[in-house]
Formats: structure tokens, C-alpha cells, sequence
């Protein structure tokens, strides 16, 4: 069954992937048109690893997110569309052009730059300076395309655990059904991952969490291949921010006193060399985080970046037989990020519960 | 730089859902899930286990068995030996018996033969006297008859007494 079902998301995958790349692509070509300007290939990856206020489907198709911004204490929710149906404008600013959109209706008193929203000034524009506006910024809690996607991921994650936990239901069995997909990933989970890092006793505790963050990566991972329905979420820093944030936190609150003792009195080492000793393990406790939170936004971003950049081989060259090239490898690379899907999310959750391991470990030496 | 920037608003919702989802997967699939698979697997080692101890309990079965075929193998092994000796024993008395009667009856048959044989003899012995008398007699009533042959007889009867 997991055969099946790689093959039939991969097809999907591989499929929707060329679909979005080319019709995103007419439009930043009608754009380019307009300007007169070439293919740029660099706007092209960033607006497609980056989060939007809208959900782009193609062409000129999208669906407009709820804008929701905290300023100065009082709510203000609208549609999206308010800025994306707004008014063009353009500053010059030593040399340099910038394009922003002025808001209309209820969006009025703000603009967007970049997906950045903005307060305007008293004159109802940005000012630019050093080539960033130097506006206020309200507190953006919108629902943009990466939150609309975890959503989606929770719904898809909630469904394949809620049916595995069903198929449970009529006592002692076989696994039936999705569980006999599933099953074999938990136990994965719980044998390779938990209870050889965390201990036999002890890794009860933090299974859930640990089940949780796998699923929830792995499952963000490969929908977020699926171009259209797809997004860089497990790419974006914010994202990869708050789980490293978990595994700090759950370190921190889980940590025993041998733990602590091997930090700021290390057995068997020199008094005089603590001094050097326990800053570089205060900052241990936050580089195995931070390189956590690094590692799982580079990975998924460059795979989305070198699939990107292989479609747009056709465009730069504006030539549809470049696709003899570009598409074997893009679907090359597509097979890879399947596995590197998986791997990332593994890496993820393994490391955590290691650095957890390391923490609740009794001293024994 | 935007790329590595964290969004406070992306952060807040990662967090908020992330949560929730943890506390839902917790207590309505994860918790659920690994009782189910911990108790199906603490079943399936209960019934290994009581399939080792069974096939344990077989072959001491089975060993207590096969002593048990053994023994009474012995058995009768001892008890054809004990027949057999015995009738051997029946058989040889008999014929020592049998042997023992023939010999009696045998001797009893010698004995009542040697005593018809001596009557026999006896009788035999008295006809004979008694034939020899009448042939006597006849001989001597014809040789009587004249001189001569009565005095010739007498000498050949003395000879012949004398003979015997």
C-alpha cells in the first residue's frame, strides 16, 4: 500500500509540479510583458518559497486569505483581496525603483511591500530608506498561505490518526486498514527513535510528542511537494523556529541534575578550565536547537529552490524543448525530496530525542 | 534576509495549532494506538510463552511415554521368558513322567510275560508227560502183545531212560 501510495503522489506530484511552475510563469511573463523586462528567475523562486497573504492557484485564479492585524491594541480583519486588487504605486528612491500595493476599502490605511504589510504615513505612502520602508508595521497574525497549508496538513494528519485509532476499536487484531500503514511508522517511531535514545523507562513520557513532531513534519513535508496545494512550510524559518523551540523547552523542563551538573561542573575537569567549559556548554544548549531549526528550513527550502530552477530552464531560455532537459531531472530531484521528506522529518525527531536522552540520562559513570 | 526573518504572525499560529494538535493526537489517536499495539504485543508474548511451555510439557510427555513403552516391553519381554521356561519345565517333567510310566508299564508287561511264559512252559511240560504217557502206553500195550518185541522194548525203554 505504500508503494501505491508514493507512486500515486509522486505522478500527482510530478504532474501538478510542471502544471504550477508554467502557469505561474504566465503570469510572471504577462508581468514582464508589461515591463518589458526578462524571466526573472530569482523573483520567481523567492514569491514561491516565501508566505503570501493570498492562496495562488493559477494564472490569474487565487484565493484571498483573511488579513487579520493587531495595531496599537484594536483588531482590524479583512480580505486579503483588499490589497491585491489595490493600487500599484511607485517610488523612486536613489535610483532605485520600488513597487508597492496601497490597500483599498478597509485595507486603506495600509500597504503591502514584499507580503510585508505596512502603516502608511500621514501623506497615505511608504517611505523608503536603505531599500526597506521605514513605516510602522502592525502585528501580522493573518492567515496566510503557510497557515492555510498547516491547516490543511492538521486536517490530513488528524484523519490518517483518527481512522488508525478506529481501526483499533474492535479489540485485539491485525492491524486493518490505514493502520497497517501506519502502524509499522509508530512503532518506527517508538522503537528506533524513543526508546533507543530516551531509554526503556523513560521514553513513555515523551512519545506523544515525539509521534506528533514526526508526523507533523513528514506529513508538511510531502504535501508541501504537491505544487498548487503545496507550500515551503516546513521551509520557513518560522516554522522550523517554534518546533526547536519545543525540543529547547522540553530539554529545559526535562533536564535532571546530572544534566545540569555536566554543565556547569563537568566531572573530571580542572577548575580553571570550567571557565572556558561552561560557556560553550551554555551555548550547547542552544546551538543543538538552533541547528535543528536550521537544518529542517534549509532542506526543504533548497529542494524547493532546485525544482523551481529546473522548470525555469525552459523559461530562461524561452524554448519548450529545454524541457527535455529540465523535466527529467526536476522529477529526478522530486523522487529525492520523497525520501528527503522523510529523512528530514526522522533527522528531526531522532536528534530531539537524543538531546531529550542525553538530558533524563541517569549518571552512571 | 527575508528568508531567515521569522514571521511573529506565522510563529504564534505554528505554535497555537501545533499545540492543539499534540493534546488532540495524544488523547484520541497515540495514546488509543500504543495501548492497543502495547497489549497485542504483551498478548502475542504471553501466548509464545505458553506455546514454549506447552511444547515443553509435550515432550516431557512424551519422554515419560516412551519410558513408560519401555518398561512395559521389559514386561513382557520377562513375562514370555518366564512362560516360556516354565512350560519347558512342564514339558520336561511330563516327559520324565511318561518316560517314568512306560517303564513301569513295561516292566509290568516283562513280568506278567515271563510268568504266562512260565505257566505256559509248565503246561506245556504236563502235556507233554501226559502225550508221553499215552504213547507209552500204546507202544507198550503193542509190545506187549508178543515176547520178543515186549522183552526188545523193555531193553530199549531201559536204554532209553537211561539215555535221559
Amino acid at each position: 500500500m505504500k508503494v501505491y501510495f508514493n507512486k500515486a503522489l509522486f505522478i500527482f506530484t510530478v504532474f501538478m509540479l510542471s502544471f504550477s511552475a508554467i502557469s505561474s510563469n504566465t503570469q510572471d511573463k504577462h508581468d514582464n510583458g508589461e515591463h518589458g523586462e526578462k524571466f526573472n528567475v530569482n523573483e520567481m523562486l523567492m514569491h514561491h518559497i516565501s508566505d503570501a497573504h493570498e492562496w495562488h492557484l493559477w494564472g490569474h485564479k487565487a484565493i484571498y486569505l483573511p488579513v487579520i492585524l493587531i495595531d496599537n491594541g484594536s483588531v482590524k480583519t479583512f480580505c486579503s483581496s483588499h490589497f491585491y486588487h489595490g493600487e500599484t504605486k511607485k517610488v523612486e528612491v536613489d535610483g532605485k525603483h520600488f513597487h508597492y500595493i496601497k490597500g483599498e476599502g478597509p485595507a486603506s490605511k495600509y500597504a503591502m511591500f514584499h507580503e510585508k504589510i505596512y502603516k502608511l504615513d500621514e501623506e497615505g505612502e511608504l517611505k523608503f530608506h536603505g531599500g526597506h520602508p521605514v513605516n510602522a508595521k502592525p502585528l501580522d497574525f493573518s492567515i496566510t498561505r503557510n497557515v492555510a497549508f498547516m491547516f490543511l496538513t492538521v486536517i490530513v494528519l488528524l484523519w490518517i490518526a483518527l481512522s488508525t485509532a478506529k481501526s483499533y476499536k474492535n479489540g485485539i487484531s491485525a492491524p486493518k486498514g490505514v493502520a497497517k500503514f501506519v502502524e509499522p511508522i509508530i512503532l518506527f517511531v517508538r522503537d528506533d527513535i524513543a526508546k533507543d535514545n530516551i531509554g526503556e523507562e523513560k521514553h513513555k513520557k515523551f512519545l506523544p510528542l515525539l509521534l506528533t513532531m514526526f508526523f507533523f513534519i513528514w506529513i508538511a513535508n510531502l504535501l508541501g511537494l504537491i505544487p498548487v496545494v503545496g507550500s515551503n512550510f516546513t521551509g520557513n524559518i518560522s516554522v522550523t523556529m517554534f518546533l526547536a523551540l519545543v525540543t529547547l523547552v522540553v530539554i529545559l523542563f526535562s533536564a535532571n541534575k546530572n544534566y545540569w551538573k555536566h554543565i556547569f561542573a563537568t566531572p573530571g575537569v580542572p577548575l580553571p578550565l570550567l571557565v572556558i567549559m561552561v560557556p560553550i556548554e551554555l551555548a550547547g544548549i542552544l546551538t543543538k536547537p538552533f541547528a535543528l531549526m536550521v537544518r529542517l528550513f534549509a532542506n526543504i527550502t533548497a529542494g524547493h529552490i532546485i525544482i523551481l530552477a529546473l522548470i525555469s530552464i525552459i523559461f530562461i531560455n524561452q524554448n519548450i524543448a529545454w524541457g527535455a532537459l529540465s523535466v527529467p531531472m526536476a522529477l529526478f530531484i522530486s523522487i529525492l525530496e520523497l525520501l528527503v521528506a522523510f529523512l528530514q522529518a526522522f533527522l528531526f525527531t531522532m536528534l530531539t530525542a537524543l538531546f531529550i536522552g542525553m538530558a533524563v540520562e541517569d549518571a552512571h559513570h | 534576509m527575508d528568508l531567515v526573518t521569522p514571521q511573529l504572525g506565522l510563529l504564534f499560529w505554528t505554535g497555537l495549532v501545533f499545540l492543539i494538535l499534540l493534546f488532540l493526537l495524544t488523547k484520541f489517536a497515540w495514546k488509543p494506538i500504543l495501548n492497543a499495539v502495547n497489549n497485542r504485543e504483551a498478548k502475542i508474548a504471553e501466548a509464545l510463552e505458553l506455546a514454549e511451555k506447552t511444547k515443553q510439557e509435550m515432550e516431557a510427555l512424551k519422554a515419560q511415554n516412551q519410558n513408560l513403552l519401555k518398561e512395559a516391553r521389559a514386561e513382557r519381554d520377562k513375562l514370555i521368558k518366564d512362560a516360556k521356561q516354565t512350560a519347558n519345565e512342564m514339558i520336561e517333567k511330563a516327559k520324565q513322567q511318561a518316560a517314568e510310566e512306560g517303564n513301569k508299564i513295561i516292566a509290568s508287561a516283562k513280568e506278567s510275560i515271563e510268568s504266562e511264559k512260565r505257566a505256559a512252559i509248565v503246561e506245556l511240560k504236563n502235556q507233554m508227560a501226559e502225550f508221553s504217557i499215552q504213547i507209552a502206553e500204546k507202544i507198550v500195550k503193542e509190545e506187549l502183545s508178543l515176547d520178543d518185541k515186549q522183552k526188545a522194548l523193555a531193553e530199549k525203554l531201559v536204554e532209553d531212560i537211561n539215555l535221559n
